[in-house]
């Protein structure tokens, strides 16, 4: 009888995330078959997200953050010990004991221990009240702890300590931050960028000390924290202490074996991590890399395990070096920088945008060839995803034009096209743009290459090179784009989406359904062109009702637990008490919630779909008209009191917001539109953050457009200056069609700008100047629209066909959706999540 | 013509054919207390599934737009927009998310 040849056996200390990531390269490699695995696991639990620990206090349970699949172990042979971690590795029998007493015997050890806090050597330290930020359990207690306490501090303003912070002040502590450099952030952003930090973070409500350090943690009578004593004399109260000054590599067990380690910590590895014993490598933050660093972010450690894994099976590859670039949100306040964010390289130069009012720094560093060497940016981080992969290139504009504000100059014609092949996109799993464009979807993207699977801040721009974002066709079912699939509609006057998609639709979509992305994109279309192609303008009539999204089909905006909310148009903001009185009794009489929304009309929530006819019956009866809160239309145009009540107005802006709004009410648009009317240049009524804005001057009317509000803010610009009031109702009109006309689907008028080649000026040129000879038929369409519009409620309320899908069950129409219920709150109601379970689970 | 959809009691009839708009849904309540999503495609064929999205709990899958891809038909819920297959009610967006599916098949008016 002959005894199989035992399995060459893997010891791996430490599951963290890069302890997980080394076990998923040898699984990937075939390796877990051919090799008997055994981890040793210091905490309770697999290997979590540690990088988004504090998205816990927003909510993810530490399961969202597992990173170890289900079964995964089981399914590659592999021992995973928790809570049993590693206390004695002898080398020269090349066994590893656990604080269980088992003894593990190894042909190859890896090290992925990671590192611990650093905590300063400060009187008080040990003291109940006192924790660090590194493990879901660390999490655990600070949350357990702070409910007894109403303040909190934390040591060290350092990227950790602001996530750290911010979840103290989450947890409704309030908050300083101590750090003993002159500002925060100081390993990745410069001064300018800490100045800008330092008063978004001040804004917030946190107590920020820099250029201070911690002497002593005081406690009271019971022992436990009650206050500092800082370095400037100063002593100020907390009730808590959580330590983020910085890490230091665990290497005590390497030490303790007799490998050798940096001077000041790390063991050190050479290029294949292998440590000074070759059957040992040492991989993540507990490792000191070739180049002498030792790397506290989670992508040189994936990098890491990658090669200690190819070194294992005998192929060559390097691990030399990572670059220190970081994104990350911090209390809500963008974060980045990349490359040599210092300017540390000889003769490199600085180009820098600063903002102080809104709190936004960018800093490009570039060598004097023009060569991008790094970069800072605070506040605005969009560029991040494309500014990295530009490092080390010579970029095809100008660096000043990378860091201006949308708006305030020429827009950046870069976009992620321009990028080289050999970019890389995603640095955590160091995916290039060939290896993203390669795949046909994002799910394919983060399978075959794992980008955007990591800390995720690449993934705005993989969207961007795939193909569907390419303006290579609205969805599958179509290969144009939304202003090539209106010429389709307008020129061949087609008001049947069966015709559009059997017509022209991708080949294997037509003779059929469509997709969620195209029906609502043609419904808009027909909707917008509807009295030119002789249809009926009423969007719920035949096959147009089966193209309306939810909101457009119920004439309603659909809320979170299935009920409606109800918004009556006030045309200017501008309302009688009699028509106040008949909202309210409306909202008590049917048990709606509510509010008075910034777009100056009241919104009545907590309609159930049955209910939406009642409603609306007494609100058109009153004089009310439909508001077309929901879909893409024109929602409202804002104005203040103007020249009528106004000290300062110089023209009479309500009467010119009611004209608008009631003139271009109903319009359907690619993205829904906002505008307003301010009197004088107080702006009262914000207009230059509307897709068009007026503001009135003495002489006239000031017209801008592009500007939005919502989560990428821009400014509008100025289109034309002291027009008069037929003049601007002319330049409106024409602006609005040609956007309708060649915008993108979703696309907003700011973004539409943006890329309009040319930009504002080929806009004026075209609006202003005609100088595509288009305005008179941009005016038509206008003009048919106006003349055609009639109440959609109205219309609805007088066909008892139409009324007969507002019932909330086909099968018992006059029964409620016993679903939709609400629980009061402040005198009003709103939904009642708890019979929203989902698997006895409220999610 | 009837719509009818399979229960626990046996066929259930829920509303005529006509109710039933093609590439658009309907809620059924169920007799015990469950809610149904009944749609048509534009071939006439009827499918039902579950009304409730799992993703935010609500009962509106009813109300979501049906389309059709790879072949494969599906609704899109109108909360959060993801989709799942008419005939399997597997998510098309998260494998790991399912709805359950119920028998539906049109027949003569009684």
């Amino acid at each position: 009888m002959t005894v199989p040849e035992p399995l060459p056996a893997i010891v791996l200390i430490g599951h963290g995330m890069v302890g997980q990531r080394y076990l998923e390269a040898l699984a990937e490699r075939g390796a877990t078959a051919t090799h008997r695995i055994t981890v040793l696991c210091e905490e309770p639990r697999p290997a979590y997200d540690r990088v988004h620990l504090t998205s816990y206090f927003s909510g993810r349970t530490p399961e969202d953050l597992s990173l170890t699949p289900a079964g995964f172990m089981e399914r590659h042979g592999i021992e995973l010990r928790l809570d049993d971690p590693a206390e004695h590795v002898d080398t020269a029998a090349r066994t590893v004991t656990a604080r269980s007493g088992r003894v593990v015997p190894y042909d190859v050890l890896v090290l992925a221990t990671g590192s611990h806090p650093f905590v300063p050597p400060v009187p008080g330290r040990d003291a109940p009240g006192c924790f660090v930020y590194r493990t879901i359990e660390d999490l655990l207690a600070i949350e357990e702890y702070a409910k007894t306490r109403s303040s909190g501090a934390v040591v060290g303003g350092g990227l950790l300590g602001l996530e750290a912070a911010g979840a103290l002040q989450g947890l409704g502590l309030a908050t300083r931050v101590v750090e003993f450099a002159p500002r925060l952030m100081p390993a990745q952003v410069d001064e300018g960028g800490g100045a800008a930090l330092l008063r978004t973070i001040e804004s917030m409500g946190l107590t920020v000390h820099t250029g201070v350090g911690t002497q002593e943690v005081l406690t009271g009578q019971d022992g436990s924290v009650c206050g500092m004593s800082l370095s400037d004399g100063s002593t100020v109260e907390t009730g808590l202490v959580v330590f983020s000054a910085g890490v230091r590599p665990r290497d005590q067990l390497a030490r303790a074996a007799g490998l050798a380690v940096g001077e000041r910590g790390g063991i050190t590895v050479d290029a294949r991590c292998r440590t000074s014993d070759p059957r040992v490598y040492a991989i993540g933050e507990c490792a000191q890399a070739v180049d002498g660093r030792v790397y506290g972010l989670v992508a040189p450690g994936y990098e890491m395990a990658e090669t200690a894994a190819e070194d294992l099976l005998g192929r060559e590859k390097e691990f030399t070096g990572a670059d220190l670039s970081t994104k990350l949100k911090l209390l809500g306040v963008d974060v980045a920088s990349f490359g040599d964010a210092h300017g540390t390289a000889e003769g490199s130069l600085d180009v820098v945008w600063s903002d102080s009012r809104s709190g936004v720094y960018k800093k490009l560093v570039v060598s004097p060839e023009g060569v991008l060497l790094g970069g800072v940016l605070v506040g605005d981080a969009d560029a991040y995803g494309l500014l990295r992969p530009l490092t080390g290139s010579v970029p095809p504009v100008a660096p000043e034009r990378l860091v201006l504000p949308a708006g305030a100059g020429a827009p950046v014609a870069l976009g992620p096209s321009s990028l080289p092949d050999t970019a890389v996109i995603c640095s955590c799993h160091n995916v290039t743009k060939k290896a993203v464009t390669a795949c046909a979807t994002l799910a394919e993207v983060k399978k075959c290459t794992k980008a955007g699977t990591g800390c995720g801040s690449c993934l705005k721009v993989i969207g961007q090179l795939l193909p569907a974002a390419a303006g290579q066709g609205l969805c599958g079912c179509f290969p144009y784009t939304r202003a090539e699939l209106y010429e389709i509609v307008r020129t061949r006057r087609l008001a049947s989406y069966r015709d559009i998609l059997d017509g022209h639709g991708s080949e294997e979509a037509r003779g059929g359904d469509g997709c969620e992305v195209c029906k609502p994109a043609v419904g808009s279309i027909i909707a917008s062109l509807a009295p030119a192609l002789g249809a009926s303008g009423y969007v719920l009539d035949g096959e147009q009702a089966a193209l309306q999204d939810t909101n457009d089909h119920f004439l309603a905006n659909l809320q979170r637990n299935g009920s409606y909310s109800v918004v009556p148009r006030v045309p200017g903001g501008e309302i009688t008490p009699d028509k106040l009185i008949v909202i309210g009794e409306v909202a008590r009489d049917f048990g709606l919630y509510t509010k008075i929304t910034g777009g100056q009309r009241i919104d009545l929530f907590g309609a159930r779909v049955d209910q939406l006819p009642r409603i609306w019956a007494r609100l058109v009866d009153a004089g009310f008209e439909s508001g077309h809160a929901y879909g893409k239309a024109l929602r409202t145009v804002k104005s203040c009191v103007g020249q009528t009540w106004c000290r300062y107005g110089v023209q009479d802006s309500v009467r010119m917001a009611i004209d608008l709004e009631l003139r271009y009410r109903g319009l359907r648009a690619p993205h829904k539109l906002k505008s307003a009317v301010s009197g004088c240049a107080r702006e009262c009524a914000e207009a230059q953050s509307k897709d068009f804005g007026v503001i009135a001057t003495a002489s006239g009317w000031n017209l801008y457009v592009g500007g939005n509000g919502g989560a990428v803010p821009r400014h509008a610009d100025l289109l034309a200056q002291d027009l008069s009031d037929a003049e601007l109702v002319r330049l409106v009109d024409r602006f609005l069609m040609f956007y309708i006309r060649t915008a993108d689907r979703l696309e907003r008028t700011s973004t539409w700008l943006e890329r309009l080649e040319g930009g504002l000026d080929h806009l004026r040129d075209v609006v202003v100047h005609d100088s595509l000879g288009l305005c008179d038929e941009l005016e038509a369409l206008m003009a048919d629209h106006v003349a055609h519009y009639r109440d959609e409620w109205a219309e609805t309320l007088s066909d008892p066909e139409r009324l007969r899908r507002f019932v909330s069950f086909v099968n018992a129409p006059g029964a409620p959706d016993p679903t939709v219920r609400f629980v009061p709150e402040r005198d009003q109601v709103k939904p009642d999540l708890a019979v929203l379970t989902v698997g006895g689970a409220a999610r | 013509m009837t719509v009818e959809l399979e229960v626990a009691g046996g066929w259930l009839t829920v509303c005529p054919l006509s109710a039933l708009v093609p590439g658009r849904g309907v809620a059924v309540l169920l007799p015990d207390g469950s809610q149904a999503a009944v749609f048509l495609d534009r071939a006439g064929r009827p499918y039902a599934i579950g009304n409730q999205d799992p993703f935010t709990g609500a009962h509106v899958l009813s109300r979501g737009l049906v389309g059709r891809a790879q072949g494969r038909p599906f609704v899109a819920s109108p909360l959060l927009k993801q989709r799942f297959d008419l005939e399997s009610g597997r998510c098309l967006d998260d494998e790991e998310v399912a709805v359950r599916t119920y028998r539906v098949r049109t027949a003569p008016a009684p």
